[in-house]
């Protein structure tokens, strides 16, 4: 890749210019589609290049991506490698936290907070107080569907914790190791203007999950409308921020296997979070048969000792 | 070197080493090297102290400063004795008190019951050792152990909670007793946050004191969850 990157240096400075300036002009950078001759696309080239400034924000690409390679140049066995990771102070924390849960339309979540600083603070805690969240809330819920039932003994349920964290975890980290594979396969076959590195990805994954911490809040009122109503809500806000941010990578491929991917990203995130639900929170339509069965048997002793 | 000189210069007639006592090391042959005496941090008469002191003695220093660690987590001033002279004993004694009296018989019911011994254990240390290693990767100047020796004595609180949960318990289990388990496990909880705050804040950065305060935060709540959520057989 050495001499990619000679070749992306050189035009370090007049990227930018170059192509506001002349956007037909063939580069000779990895980043552009300069194979794709002019005029089949056109002005579609002229539109998608704006569209990509804005969701690029103001930085070109190649800079940041050169940025990112230089930050962490100690080696892995040191401690100080890791220290990078965490290179975070609170405000920006909190700043990316809000742009997962309100994502802005036609910002990327990437390039707008990140910025060649992925850390690993927020997916590790925030998976971690996801974990503890639908535990208690699922235990919580539980308790206040079954609390009428008098053959009910209250269990604290210490198992599901350690299920719903491998479950967590997994996700946070094995489908971004997925997704980064398979976007790696598809960047060595097509030239895609936009290409992230795993760690941004499982940034962007632990993230987007957040908001399902409120929503297990949320999920201990026992009506399934509300709770269906929850889980629609959390998987727009931060299905959005995902598609957002992973459609430019792919958007440049064949039609068809872009929208497979956007698919399978937003039917993971929603997997999981049914899949969470089914599991930990139990069904509250049984509260509506108890009482009923509680009437039935009252009638029938009453019919007998009549 | 210098003998070697010494003997080639001498000629074949002299024995070999004969004008050894001769050699000195002149100005121009540069001597490297460490001379240090290694200093033993105990004079001998020390040693002969303590070995010699009776067993109650040498029990009694180290429950004493358990004990004062106990009275500073308490009482949390911003003094630096739990910091200074860390030890784990407190911990120790104080998880192993909790996960055994987290222990109320549901070993022989049906799986889904309270946390086991093991995994109250392993939720306290390990918890501790991932809330270091956070405050040490976010750039803070405490130490591994000071860090987890504050940790483990802060559980203090919630071990006393958790005695008087059991009293509680013991007396009745109802919706008033309910209510008093809640109120004194919250109290706990906040008093432990507090008083390890208090210690482990001041070596953070200060921009980043809240992303510190957080992980200890929800370490503290799940202990006091498991706490209040224990029901006897």
């Amino acid at each position: 890749m050495a001499t990619v990157d000679d070749l992306k240096f050189q035009e370090f400075d007049d990227a930018a210019n170059l192509l506001a300036g002349n956007p037909d002009a063939t580069t000779i950078s990895i980043d552009e589609p300069s194979e794709n001759p002019k005029n089949q696309y056109g002005l579609l080239q002229d539109s998608r290049r704006e569209e990509d400034d804005e969701l690029l924000g103001t930085d070109d690409s190649d800079k940041t991506e050169l940025l990112a390679g230089q930050k962490k140049s100690a080696p892995f066995w040191t401690f100080e490698y890791y220290q990078t990771f965490f290179d975070v102070d609170t405000y920006q924390v909190l700043d990316r936290i809000k742009g997962s849960v309100f994502p802005i339309p036609g910002k990327n979540f990437v390039r707008l907070y990140i910025r060649s600083n992925p850390d690993l603070y927020g997916p590790f805690w925030i998976c971690a107080t996801l974990v503890f969240a639908i535990a208690i809330s699922g235990n919580l819920s539980n308790f206040f569907i079954h609390l009428g039932k008098p053959a009910y003994r209250y269990v604290p349920e210490f198992r599901k914790v350690s299920i719903a964290a491998t479950a967590i975890y997994a996700y946070a980290w094995l489908v971004p190791l997925a997704l980064w594979g398979f976007l790696m396969w598809r960047n060595s076959k097509v030239m895609n203007i936009v290409s992230y590195s795993f760690l941004e990805i499982v940034c962007v994954y632990g993230y987007s999950l957040f908001i399902y911490i409120p929503t297990a809040i949320l999920w201990i009122i026992p009506q399934k409308a509300v709770r269906w109503i929850l889980v629609m809500v959390a998987l727009c806000l931060s299905g959005s921020v995902l598609v957002m941010t992973f459609w430019p990578a792919v958007r440049d491929d064949n039609r068809r296997i872009a929208l497979a991917t956007m698919v399978t990203v937003v039917l993971l995130h929603a997997l999981l979070a049914i899949g969470c639900l089914a599991y930990f929170f139990d069904a509250p339509d049984l509260n509506v048969l108890i009482p009923t069965a509680a009437a039935q048997n009252g009638t029938i002793v009453a019919t007998k000792t009549q | 070197m210098a003998e070697a000189e010494e003997s080639r210069a001498g000629g074949a007639a002299k024995p070999l080493f004969a004008g050894l006592s001769d050699v000195s090391i002149s100005e121009d042959i540069p001597v490297e090297g460490e001379i240090t005496v290694p200093v033993g941090s105990h004079s001998p008469d020390e040693d002969y102290s303590t070995l010699d002191e009776p067993v109650k003695d040498t029990i009694m220093r180290d429950l004493k400063a358990v004990g004062k660690k106990f009275v500073h987590v308490m009482y949390p001033k911003k003094s630096s004795a739990l910091l200074r002279d860390w030890d784990l004993w407190g911990p120790l004694v104080l998880c192993v008190s909790l996960a055994l009296m987290l222990q109320g018989g549901s070993a022989d019911s049906k799986e889904d019951g309270g946390p086991q011994f093991a995994e109250v254990f392993v939720i306290i240390w390990f918890g501790a050792v991932v809330i270091t290693l956070n405050s040490k990767l976010l750039g803070g100047t405490i130490s591994f152990f000071q860090s987890l020796c504050v940790l483990g004595y802060c559980v203090l609180p919630l071990t006393v909670a958790m005695l008087v949960c059991r009293l509680v318990l013991l007396a009745s289990s109802g919706t008033v007793s309910f209510i008093v388990r809640l109120v004194v496990v919250m109290a706990m909880f906040g008093w432990s946050t507090l008083a390890s705050t208090a210690f482990l804040a001041d070596s953070q950065p200060p921009n980043r004191k809240a992303l510190v305060v957080y992980p200890i935060f929800l370490f503290y709540f799940i202990i006091s969850w498991m706490i209040l959520t224990f029901t006897p057989q």
